[in-house]
Order: structure tokens, then sequence, then C-alpha cells
């Protein structure tokens, strides 16, 4: 393979053009991203660089100079590949250009969903660098009234950091309760707690119907839910969860289904185009955590370099979320029908250890403040389904 | 010197936090004690939490690995390396000495 270009420059492109060299790849290598910054790392978006902690954006990068030089790449920022041929050879770019190539890794990510309707100024979502400048703008003057759309893991984070700026702060969710999908009801309603312990209000079974904006200028005024409850609102936050790229690939004969569909190897079906990150369904499974998106470079770049599938991505999911001063930890397979015990620690402490089972087998791992006991059932865990 | 807690109280495997500024996290190998700075140069988990395999510990957020003779990270996310601080006992009690208060560069 003489040449490959990496599509999406942040995490998952990031990591897989790191992998590609370390595996001894020593052609030409092109990372394309259509945001204007190198990779930076987006988790403190919503937590550290919202409340301040994390101000300067060289925190935030993912490679410094040296490792950037050391890559040996050619990077084409601030430009959005628009098409890929059938054969997967030829990468289309912004301005009429194209790129042809031996191997692609698709790394485009995923994209937050919007409500129906024009956004006003004032309300964000949370995805880029540039969301969180605009954010962190508006909420850096005198206590405002701040709803969160949504209360899953970004919203819920938004929301603690709007909180310890200061703010006052709604969250709004549809479900009856948020996270249920994620850590099943009884867990879910622990975290949902944490909100009242730091005075933010949690609407929930409520969706929103629209945002109303003032006459003349088009700030966001208000939100109004779907049972007409009119919520009075300086900044919106829309945190509703978020679909997959792939909207620059859908002439390029690959198949696409909520993410671009690849093997256990991360391999679509023309063996020089694989795909990483957020943007992809590995072996039918979507991830948008860190580390999935960091794991799957390996194996993928392994495949690319192999014309094969050589090697497959098998190992645990896990994420962890920062919340209230509170890191919530989670890994495994959870069933929903799984049932979770608390085996250290209690809820009422919010610092404890939940393990989740399955006809008396622990199939996944939940933890709040407590990352010793965590890391070691998580261990535990991998070697389980190493050797299963 | 920073008195961490008696050697007794830390088996092999085990590891302590020590509430300096910046924090220190004591290990105990097979037979050697070693300190380091407790905070991830990544972002911001507490290594003695981490998980300990040999001289290497394994940061608890997301895997960065570290290692305990020279405070080098070993493998990313983490590019650099965290300060080591030399460790001795006296009568049964593990001490630390804390590189910047020894006056040496930080
Ligand atoms: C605010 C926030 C907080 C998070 N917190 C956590 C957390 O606590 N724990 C956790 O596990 N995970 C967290 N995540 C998730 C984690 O950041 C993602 O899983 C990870 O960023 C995925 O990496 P990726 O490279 O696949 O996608 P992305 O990071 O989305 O990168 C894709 C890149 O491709 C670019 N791109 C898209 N289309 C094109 C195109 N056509 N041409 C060129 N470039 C394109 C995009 O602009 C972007 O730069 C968080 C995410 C966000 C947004
Ligand atoms: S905080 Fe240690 S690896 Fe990220």
């Amino acid at each position: 393979m003489k040449s490959v270009a990496v599509i999406g420059a942040s995490l998952a492109g990031l990591y897989a053009a790191r992998a590609l060299r370390s595996q001894g790849f020593d052609g030409r290598l092109v990372i394309v991203g259509d945001e204007c910054h190198g990779p930076y790392d987006r988790p403190p978006l919503s937590k550290g660089f919202l409340t301040g902690t994390t101000t300067d954006q060289g925190q935030l990068a993912l490679a410094d100079a040296e490792e950037i030089a050391e890559l040996d790449a050619q990077w084409l920022l601030g430009t959005r590949a628009t098409g890929l041929d059938t054969g997967g050879r030829t990468v289309l770019l912004d301005g009429g250009r194209s790129l042809t190539t031996d191997g692609v890794v698709l790394a485009t990510g995923a994209t937050p969903r919007l409500l129906p309707g024009p956004v006003p100024a004032g309300a964000h979502t949370l995805r880029t660098l540039d969301d969180a400048q605009a954010l962190r703008a508006n909420l850096s003057s005198s206590p405002v009234r701040v709803v969160v759309i949504g209360g899953g893991f970004i919203g819920a984070e938004v929301a603690s950091s709007c909180a310890a700026l200061g703010h006052d702060v709604t969250v709004v969710e549809a479900a009856p309760l948020p996270l249920v999908p994620q850590l099943g009801p009884a867990m879910a309603e622990i975290c949902a707690a944490l909100h009242a312990d730091h005075g933010v209000t949690l609407l929930t079974g409520t969706g929103v119907a629209r945002l109303h904006s003032g006459g003349i200028e088009t700030r966001v005024t208000a939100v109004e839910l779907s049972d007409g409850r009119l919520l009075p609102a300086e900044v919106v936050v829309i945190g509703i969860g978020v679909r997959p790229r792939t909207d620059w690939l859908t002439d390029s004969g690959l198949p696409l289904d909520d993410g671009v569909l690849c093997d256990a190897g991360c391999v679509t079906p023309l063996p020089a185009v694989v795909a990483v990150g957020d943007v992809a369904r590995v072996n039918g499974v979507r991830a948008e955590h860190w580390t999935s998106a960091t794991e799957q470079a390996a194996v993928a770049a392994q495949n690319l370099l192999a014309g094969s599938t050589v090697a497959t991505h098998r190992s645990l999911p896990y994420f962890w979320s920062d919340q209230y001063g509170i890191r919530l930890q989670f890994a495994g397979r959870r069933l929903p029908t799984d049932t979770p015990r608390i085996v250290e620690g209690s809820p009422d402490d919010r610092s404890f250890l939940a393990c989740y089972e399955r006809d008396g087998r622990t199939t996944a791992v939940l933890a709040l403040n407590r990352p010793r006991p965590f890391m070691r059932l998580r261990r535990e865990l991998v070697n389980q389904a190493l050797s299963a | 010197m920073i008195p961490v807690c008696p050697l007794a109280d830390l088996p092999t495997g085990e590891s302590v936090r020590i509430d300096t500024a910046p924090p220190i996290a004591v290990f105990h190998t097979d037979g050697q004690l070693y300190a380091i700075d407790d905070t991830c140069t990544h972002q911001d988990a507490s290594l003695s939490d981490g998980w300990l395999e040999g001289c290497l510990v394994e940061c608890p957020l997301h895997a960065a690995s570290f290692d305990l003779r020279t405070g080098a990270a070993t493998c990313l996310p983490a590019r650099r390396a965290v300060r080591t601080h030399p460790v001795t006992v006296q009568d049964g009690m593990i001490y630390v000495h804390h590189a910047a208060e020894e006056g040496t560069a930080a």
C-alpha cells in the first residue's frame, strides 16, 4: 500500500494515522478534516472547558508539534470530503479537488441531532471546539437561565458545568427517566438524583415542541414543552444525541445504516476501506465512546495494511462521565434483563460499585467515585471475555 | 521528609496516596517502594487508583501507563512523565522525600 487517506482529523483519525505509522506504513499519508483545528480531545468540552479548569486550547490538543512532525502526514484541514468513488480509490473534496489513494480510513465521527426548525442565537449544540467556545461565551456573564434539552451523558455534564458556574439550570428529558438504555432503571435513577443534589431541576416525560425567540432579535427566549409549558431561558443546549456523519458516503456503494457497516475488524466490503470511531458500525454495534475510537483505530490499521481482516475488535465497551464532581465509569455488555447489585459503598454517599448480573455471572460494572475496585472488575471482565 | 504509613500497612501490590500539594502516590511492588506524582499527566485521574503490573502503573481513566522507576509515560494518551520522588523506610515507617522540597528541579 503506497498511500492512505484518513478522512476525519479527530480522535479516531489521529489514532489510525499513528497506528499505521507504528505498524510500519511508510507511504504517503493524507489526513483530511473539515474543522480548521488540528486533532483535539472532545470529552473536556462539556466538562473542564466549560467550567474553566481546562482553559487553554493547548491542553485539548491530542498531539504535540513534535508528534505531528513525526507522523509525516499531509494535513488538509478546513477541507471537507464530499464523496468516495465506488472502488474506494478516489476521495472527492470540496472545491472540486480530489485525492487518489490506495487505502481509506473513514473517521468522520458524528454530528448532533437538531430539533426541527431554525436554531436561534443562544441555542447551542456541543460537539466541536467552536461549539464549546460559543457556549462558553454565552455563559460568561451574570447568571442566566439555562435549559438543557436531553438528559443523557452530555446533557448531564453540561447541566453540571452550568450549575457549577452559578447558572439556573433545568434539564428536560423526553423519557420517564434519563440514561435508562445505558444503565437500566435502578442505576439511572441514582444518577438522575445527582441533578437535584445540585439544585438542577429535572423535568422528565416531556418532549420539546419548539424554541421561542424574541421579535427583532432572534435570540432564544423560552423552550416550549410538548405539554404546553413554557420555560423561559437565555441559553439552551440541545443534547439529544448524534447521528453518524455518513451523508457524504451515500453514493459510495458502501453499506450504510446508522453508521458505516463493517466487520469485526472495522473493514467494509471494500478491503481497502476501513471505518473507525463514532461513524463505524462494527459488527452490528456503533459505539460513541472515546476508548472504542482509539482501540478500533489500531485494529483497522492492521487490517488495512494486511489487505484483509486479520484482527478483530473484541474489547469490552468502556466509558466514563464526570458530573457534579462525581466520576462515573461503566464497562461491559449489559442486557436490559441483567440485575444490578451494589457490591461496595452506597448510593446515598454517591460512591458505590454495582455489578450487573445474569445467571450468577457479572456482565457489566458501574462505579460512581470508586475507580480502584472498578478497574479491578473491569480487568476481570476483560479476561473473562478473552477466555470465553 | 514526609511520613507515609507503616510499611506493614502497605502490602505488596498496594498503593497509597498522600495529600501533599501536588499529591503523591506511593506503590509497593515486589520488594520495592516507589513514589510518583499522583495525578496522571493526561487529564486528572489519580494514579494511586491505577493498576499495578511489575514496575508499571496503568491509569484508571484512559489506560495510559507509567514506569514507576523513571516516571516516564510508556503509552498514550499520556505523553509527559510524572515526577518521581525518593522513598525510604526508617524504623518500619515509609517516608517520601518530596523532590521539590529537596530543591531538585521540578
Ligand atoms: C462534549 C463531548 C463530551 C464527551 N465526553 C465523553 C466522555 O466523557 N467519555 C467518553 O467515553 N466519550 C466522550 N465523548 C465521546 C468521544 O469524544 C467520541 O466518541 C470521539 O470523539 C469519537 O471520535 P471520532 O474521531 O470517531 O469522531 P469525532 O471526534 O466526531 O471526529 C470526527 C471528525 O471528522 C470531521 N469530519 C466529519 N465529516 C467530515 C468530512 N466529510 N470531511 C472531513 N472531515 C469530516 C469532523 O469535523 C470531526 O473533526 C464526548 C463527546 C463530546 C462531543
Ligand atoms: S487521565 Fe490518565 S490516561 Fe487519561
